[in-house]
């Protein structure tokens, strides 16, 4: 993308106001998407954006520019203008070499999305809206989106560090409305992975199509969700939201270090049930949150939060790493050339445990089972946090029986924790978008089938 | 922090004045040029932005970060035998114009023959004169923006001594300006300026942590708070403390402003002609029934000067003029583009918006108030002498569906007794449904206040909400 020799000059002029450390990053994305609605294909978009961030480092802050000019003129005017918002006295000249550090991807990209017809694409949007309307009469409305991306990029640093990476990403996605006698209803299902256009010899759109479907006829049937404390059982792969908000969150470094972590100076310290060892792991193959290296040059790890229930460490970009003399742990991201990097997760899942799924469910006498979550937000400060339900049944007598309709759930992370008695045998995983100051980035969560004790179902029924 | 915490979004489309890139001017030329392409039988949108945004943030009376940058783009639509393609780029540069066009040309052979694809044209109303843009704001140096951020996080540790600490303590400008061209006469610039102060303070000792969120937003730093800023943060951080579960039960709800303008966020999407037509709206073949209480009224009024999302054209370069949504409860119509209005067989309202130059116009509100009463949010909570002021929501994307109308969200706030606020409360739900919510509104407060986004905030009052708790 850009010349080893203008970069080398560029992180020369990033430092001459005295920075100790400057930073390239320049990235190259293309996507593309296409809508289907009303039964109409509405449109195909493309876009592209090039630019880089640069970043100064002196001392504690940060100076930082970015540019859709990737010429050494531009370059360098972003360099200065990075420099001078780190400003300081002194600088001088620094001689930089920089080494090419190979990144080590987790895999492959067999079909690269920009070199499929579109016509193909369009093909797939019609097969799933016919998939999703004959799966009931009740279903009155089917949106089907595809989007893919390449996103490539490259980080040189004043560290003599120069790397890059390519990430290719898929998604495909159904939201049905479903109508009767009870109003309307949504259901939608949303798998995406870093991977080309093969991810449409595993997954089949059709079903993606009627799982939305379905969820939406089966949501007229829903009561109301119930109101109060009650045992939560959540279905392998819907409920890794849960950690990622209960834990997730609170587990990134750049948040302990200002003291807005309910988990600040609690390593070593047993934070969840025994039962509970969570990982953050950027080279999960294929998953959504997967890369090879982050978005300041690191390579992605497999990092373990929490073993059996005891605080083993938080996530680390070059910042937050640096302060702490130590390494940074893989997940500085950043959405975009445009943004600052920050701790973010990865794919953040929960280790399977020894319980027999469907045990699990049969052990509970009363409760909730969340089959699909829509997402949830937390305060890390407090711990609070909350998620949506958009697919769950009450369970009664130790049986799944009728679905009710979506609510929120609230909890405290660490009791939340706490609180989880039983760890299932099974697993999946779930692709989202994760939200952070502003900044979204591919994230996926994971988890058994497990059993939260007690936690607060927001409806409107009796519990 | 996660989702529902960061800084006030500036809502603007950007750019920027003096230096290199002059006026909108430029802009225009460009947009002209691209239109000007336009093969026989095509017709041809160009809409260019361009933006230079300035934020800093600050912690522990340090400069955290300062970062400087110019954001620009282009985004082109053809429609071209009933069908329509789009493409877009992050650049204005010469060499990448002529490809978006070419890009959305090859899209449009993709898409289906639909009737009523086709763009807007000029309907003769005149653009309402906005001032919403500063040229100060250009000149406002760097040092003076470190300092304002530096300021509101000092004014909120000193506001009380039991704020334990400030998670983020910043500013933020941004200065906009965007051009729209078409092949069917429209030629259209708008400029903008905001900016903002805004503090997470966190209260509390030992293990106990509450936070607060204090903001303030203004056309130029000279409009800007910042003691209030401070002065919210750290009353609301510090009003949490020693919040605790309540038991479950149904209460009436009093909606602090800043969540009521979220609730109409969420009502806005199901006031779209575009959801209803696809059925995608709790409002859907309901115009002319009665949807709230009698006294409730709802107008988008984006020529509103005070409201951070007004400006003089929609997306599709109409000019913005007040759409009645709900009259004295009667839902009384939908907002429209000019897709949706030949769908409807009537003209567009002016309400197409795009997120930027990365989409095409959507519908939307910009600028959507309730008509306020005339009673102070302390006298409403003497009226309801039993309740719970809301001051926070979280999983309001979570838990609000302008679908099916079902409405939870996680709650902070205080509770109501004897007519005056009461011992905090956290780790709580209200839920509803947005229809029945509608008709058990019982007051709208007199305190109505722009917010950034695309609505205001007043003291909304609603009976009989399930409170979920312990």
């Amino acid at each position: 993308m850009i010349d080893e020799a203008v970069l080398q000059r560029v992180l020369g002029a990033a430092l001459r106001t005295g920075g100790d450390f400057a930073e390239v990053f320049a990235e190259d994305r293309r996507s593309s998407s296409a809508r289907l609605d009303d039964g109409r294909i509405e449109e195909f978009t493309s876009g592209r954006d090039r630019g880089a961030g640069i970043r100064v480092v002196r001392g504690d802050t940060t100076g930082f520019a970015h540019t859709s000019d990737l010429t050494e003129e531009g370059l360098r005017a972003a360099a200065e203008a990075a420099g001078a918002a780190a400003r300081g006295g002194g600088g001088g000249v620094r001689e930089l070499a920089l080494t090419r550090r190979e990144a080590e991807r987790p895999h492959g990209v067999e079909v690269l999305p920009q070199d499929v017809p579109k016509a193909r694409k369009a093909e797939l949007l019609v097969r799933a809206d016919e998939a999703a309307r004959s799966s009931g009469a009740g279903v009155r409305q089917v949106g089907v989106s595809y989007g893919d991306s390449r996103r490539r990029i490259l980080v040189a640093n004043s560290d003599g560090l120069l790397t890059g990476d390519d990430q290719v990403r898929t998604r495909f996605m159904v939201q049905c409305v479903a109508a009767g006698d009870t109003g309307m209803q949504t259901g939608f299902e949303a798998p995406g992975a870093t991977v080309g256009f093969e991810f449409y010899d595993e997954v089949d759109v059709t079903e993606i199509a009627r799982t939305a479907a379905r969820r939406a006829l089966d949501m007229l049937k829903a009561r109301p969700a119930p109101s109060g404390t009650l045992p939560v059982v959540l279905k392998r792969g819907a409920g890794g939201v849960l950690f990622h908000e209960a834990c997730g969150h609170g587990l990134e470094a750049d948040l302990v270090g200002k003291d807005a972590s309910v988990f600040r100076g609690k390593v070593g310290e047993a934070v969840a049930s025994p039962l509970v060892t969570l990982v953050d792991d950027g080279t999960y193959a294929r998953e959504w949150g997967t890369y090879a290296i982050d978005d300041e040059g690191h390579p992605a790890q497999r990092n373990t939060l929490i073993e059996d229930g005891e605080l083993t460490d938080y996530m680390w970009d070059f910042l937050r790493a640096r302060k702490e003399g130590r390494e940074s742990s893989g997940n500085g991201r950043r959405q975009s050339y445009q943004h600052l990097p920050m701790v973010r997760m990865t794919n953040t899942y929960v280790l399977a445990g020894d319980d027999d799924p469907d045990e699990i469910i049969r052990q509970t006498p009363h409760g909730i089972y969340c089959v699909q979550l829509g997402g949830g937000q937390v305060n890390t400060a407090t711990g609070d946090f909350v998620f949506g339900i958009t697919e769950a049944y009450m369970i009664e007598n130790g049986e799944v029986t009728e679905p009710i309709r979506a609510a929120n759930l609230i909890g405290n992370g660490p009791e939340v924790l706490r609180a989880i008695d039983a760890v299932g045998s099974d697993f999946d995983t779930w692709a989202g978008t994760c939200g952070k100051d502003g900044q979204g980035v591919p994230v996926s969560s994971g988890q058994p089938t497990l059993r939260v004790a007690g936690m607060t179902v927001g409806g409107t029924a009796g519990a | 922090m996660p989702e529902g915490a960061s800084p006030p979004a500036p809502t603007a489309k950007v750019h920027r004045p003096g230096g290199k890139s002059a006026s909108s001017g430029d802009l225009l030329e460009l947009v002209d040029r691209v239109v000007g392409w336009a093969g026989p039988g095509e017709q041809v949108e160009a809409y260019a932005a361009r933006g230079h945004h300035t934020s800093v943030r600050v912690f522990d009376g340090e400069v955290e970060s300062l970062s400087s940058a110019d954001t620009s783009g282009i985004g082109v639509r053809v429609v071209v035998g009933g069908r329509q393609g789009f493409a877009y780029a992050g650049s204005l540069d010469e060499s990448v114009l002529a490809e978006t066009l070419a890009e959305a040309r090859d899209n449009a052979a993709f898409g289906t023959v639909d009737e009523f694809l086709g763009l807007a044209g000029p309907d003769g109303v005149e653009p309402a004169e906005l001032d919403l843009f500063r040229p100060e704001m250009a000149a406002f140096p760097a040092d003076r923006k470190v300092e304002l951020a530096l300021e509101v996080e000092r004014a909120t540790r000193a506001a009380d001594p039991r704020i334990r600490g400030v998670e983020t303590a910043s500013y933020g400008d941004t200065i906009a300006e965007s051009a729209l061209a078409s092949t069917q006469g429209i030629r259209t610039t708008a400029q903008r300026t905001v900016c903002y102060v805004n503090a997470d303070a966190i209260a509390g000792e030992g293990a106990e942590s509450q936070t607060g969120y204090g903001y303030s937003v203004g056309r130029q730093p000279d409009e800007l708070d910042v003691a209030k800023a401070a002065a919210d943060a750290a009353e609301r951080a510090t009003r949490m403390l020693g919040a605790r579960k309540p038991a479950s039960r149904r209460v009436t709800v009093l909606f602090d402003p800043m969540i009521t303008s979220r609730f109409l966020g969420v009502l806005s999407s199901a006031l779209s002609a575009e959801a209803a037509q696809k059925g995608r709206s709790m409002f859907a073949g309901r115009e002319g029934e009665a949807v709230a209480v009698p006294f409730l009224t709802l107008a988008d009024d984006p020529t509103e000067p005070r409201a951070f999302g007004s400006g003089p054209y929609d997306a599709e370069g109409l000019a913005s003029r007040r759409n009645l949504l709900i009259e004295d409860g009667l839902l009384r119509g939908f907002l429209h583009n000019t897709y949706t209005g030949r769908r409807a067989g009537q003209p567009s309202n002016a309400s197409a918006v795009r997120g930027g130059f990365k989409s095409t116009p959507g519908v939307g509100s910009r600028a959507l108030a309730l008509a306020p009463g005339t009673r102070s949010q302390e006298e409403l909570m003497a009226d309801a002498g039993e309740g719970l002021l809301v001051q926070s929501v979280t999983g309001m994307h979570s838990g609000a569906n302008p679908v099916s109308g079902d409405f939870s969200v996680g709650v902070e706030g205080l509770m109501v007794r004897g007519g005056a606020p009461a011992e905090p409360v956290r780790e709580a739900t209200v839920a509803s449904t947005l229809q029945r919510m509608l008709l058990d509104v019982a007051a709208v407060g007199g305190d109505l206040e722009w917010l950034p986004g695309g609505s205001a905030g007043v003291t909304l009052v609603i009976r009989d909400v399930t409170l979920s708790g312990s």
